[in-house]
């Protein structure tokens, strides 16, 4: 296929997937929950809402107030862009990917929380603090997890780190990432994605006085990294890379399904965890990414 | 037969480390507990053969560790009728990074020492030797009698492990007195739990040291 093409098949499929997986987490949570719940395609009607609503920006806020939104959302499509979908590979690739892909979410982070700080309301000022301090943690463990991969297959491209399983420690490896996942994502045990409580909120706090497009951008693009963890976790897990085409994009579309499942799962039957113990969670993550770099060291040199 | 006791070792070391991560004491009882339990499966695994011997050792160790001594200390718990949150002196972060820090240096520590070939590529010194160093971690860092109990099977379990690479040169008797001395020990704890609620009105060991009339 021509490249061009075949980017901006990947381009479209990413951003019309990305909605999906809240949508089939919410419909978990409902199921359990025994209620009939929002339908599947909600976010998509969400987002066309938001999309023709106007904004509202601050005086006090200056364009950094919608260019944060952008940014971050740019972003993060950039860096699922560079996450290879099986046997395919990704279409940028190229030595040390996996370095940028850590970046591109840092600097995601960073405009959220610069976005938020732009309307000069304390409230959010804190719930970019609290965001901005626990992901010290979480990106400690996904680098941990990233260097286990590396140490694995003895290469820094994403292509190559993700084709093989992660042997012996992949049951570790897997644990904690979908703690670095929900941590990331802000779901259940750290944060709720469906409190409006001020005192408990994080990620919510941040994107409080959002409206319009850059609301939409903001909840787009947490789609989009809900979806990019989940392809991660399962690609770092799953040999999916050595299937013929149909059956690693079966295999993939399963595992993240599964992942979905997971995580709703998780959310009904999880209570949030209160603040001071979240550290204990996530460093717990991070072990479980150190176990499994220590388990795949020894392998190497054994 | 390696690979799944290195399984069961691995899920001990596990469950030490979450032993120093909970906060709460009915949770760190069940996870004595269930270590115990792995720890009385192990002799079933390990032998080729198994001996009578073998079976009673392990259906005692489960029976005790896993049903006796969590009973006697969940009993402990209700008469003292202590609140179930711990405070610790070390904090539940510090001693979870203490305690992976403590299995890694044990990993170190294994490879290192002069061990018989047939035991070199097990986990199971390391595992002892890790869970040893997270059950006195345990006994340290919490200042609630029944916590330190549980910090010393903890302990003790390390030991059991240890003792596992002998098993089958070690008389019956031996692990017989072991696992009685074990019991009447938590079982006298038990009662020394509910004197020292009695008389200080808190299981705070740190209050024993003041004198009072």
């Amino acid at each position: 296929m021509n490249p061009a093409l075949e980017f901006v098949v990947r381009l479209v499929v990413w951003l019309l997937l990305a909605p999906l997986l809240p949508g089939i987490i919410n419909r978990v949570k409902a199921w359990v929950a025994g209620r009939r719940g929002p339908p599947v395609l909600q976010l998509y009607y969400d987002l066309a809402r938001l999309w023709r609503k106007g904004v509202v920006v601050s005086t006090l806020a200056s364009p950094g107030f919608i260019a944060g939104p952008a940014v971050a959302w740019v972003a993060i499509l950039g860096a699922a862009l560079l996450l290879p979908l099986g046997p395919l590979g990704a279409s940028p690739s190229f030595r040390g990917d996996v370095i940028l892909l850590v970046y591109l979410l840092a600097l995601a982070r960073f405009c959220t929380a610069w976005a938020a700080m732009e309307t000069g309301s304390a409230f959010e000022g804190m719930g970019a603090a609290r965001e901005v301090s626990y992901a010290v943690l979480a990106e400690a463990a996904i680098i941990t997890a990233v260097l286990t991969l590396s140490l694995q297959s003895g290469s820094v491209s994403l292509c190559a780190m993700l084709a093989p399983a992660a042997g012996p420690g992949a049951a570790l490896l897997a644990v904690g990432l979908f703690t670095v996942l929900l941590a990331e994502n802000c779901r259940v045990p750290f944060d709720d994605p469906n409190t409006h409580l001020e005192l408990t909120m994080i990620h919510e706090v941040m994107v409080l006085d959002h409206s319009g497009p850059p609301l939409a951008a903001v909840l787009h693009g947490a789609a989009m990294k809900l979806l990019l963890f989940s392809v991660l976790l399962v690609q770092a897990v799953l040999p999916v890379g050595k299937l013929p085409a149909p059956a690693a994009a079966g295999v993939l579309a399963a595992g993240v399904l599964a992942v979905g499942v997971a995580i709703g799962l998780v959310e009904s039957l999880l209570a949030r965890y209160a603040f001071r113990r979240v550290p204990l969670l996530l460093t717990t993550g991070f072990l479980l990414c150190v176990f499994a770099l220590l388990i795949s060291w020894d392998g190497g040199g054994a | 037969m390696s690979g799944a006791l290195d399984l069961l070792t691995g899920l001990a070391m596990g469950l030490s480390l979450v032993a120093l991560g909970t906060s709460r004491l009915p949770s760190l009882i069940r996870v004595a507990a269930l270590q115990g339990v792995v720890l009385g499966t192990m002799p079933l695994v390990m032998e080729h053969d198994l001996r009578a011997m073998v079976v009673v050792v392990a259906l005692a160790t489960v029976v005790m560790k896993g049903v006796v001594i969590p009973v006697l200390l969940r009993r402990a718990m209700r008469t003292a009728n202590i609140d179930r949150d711990m405070d610790p002196l070390i904090g539940f972060l510090p001693s979870l990074l203490l305690g992976a820090a403590g299995l890694i240096g044990a990993v170190l520590l294994a490879r290192w020492l002069p061990l018989l070939p047939e035991h070199h590529e097990s986990l199971l010194v390391a595992g002892s030797i890790s869970t040893v160093f997270s059950g006195l971690l345990l006994l340290i860092g919490r200042s609630k009698a029944i916590s330190q109990v549980c910090g010393y099977l903890i302990l003790e379990n390390g030991i059991y492990m240890f003792g596992l690479l002998l098993i089958s040169s070690t008389p019956l008797l031996v692990e017989g007195g072991i696992l009685l001395d074990l019991t009447v020990a938590v079982f006298v704890t038990g009662i020394i739990v509910d004197r020292i609620q009695r008389a200080f009105d808190s299981l705070d060991t740190r209050k024993l040291t003041v004198l009072r009339e």
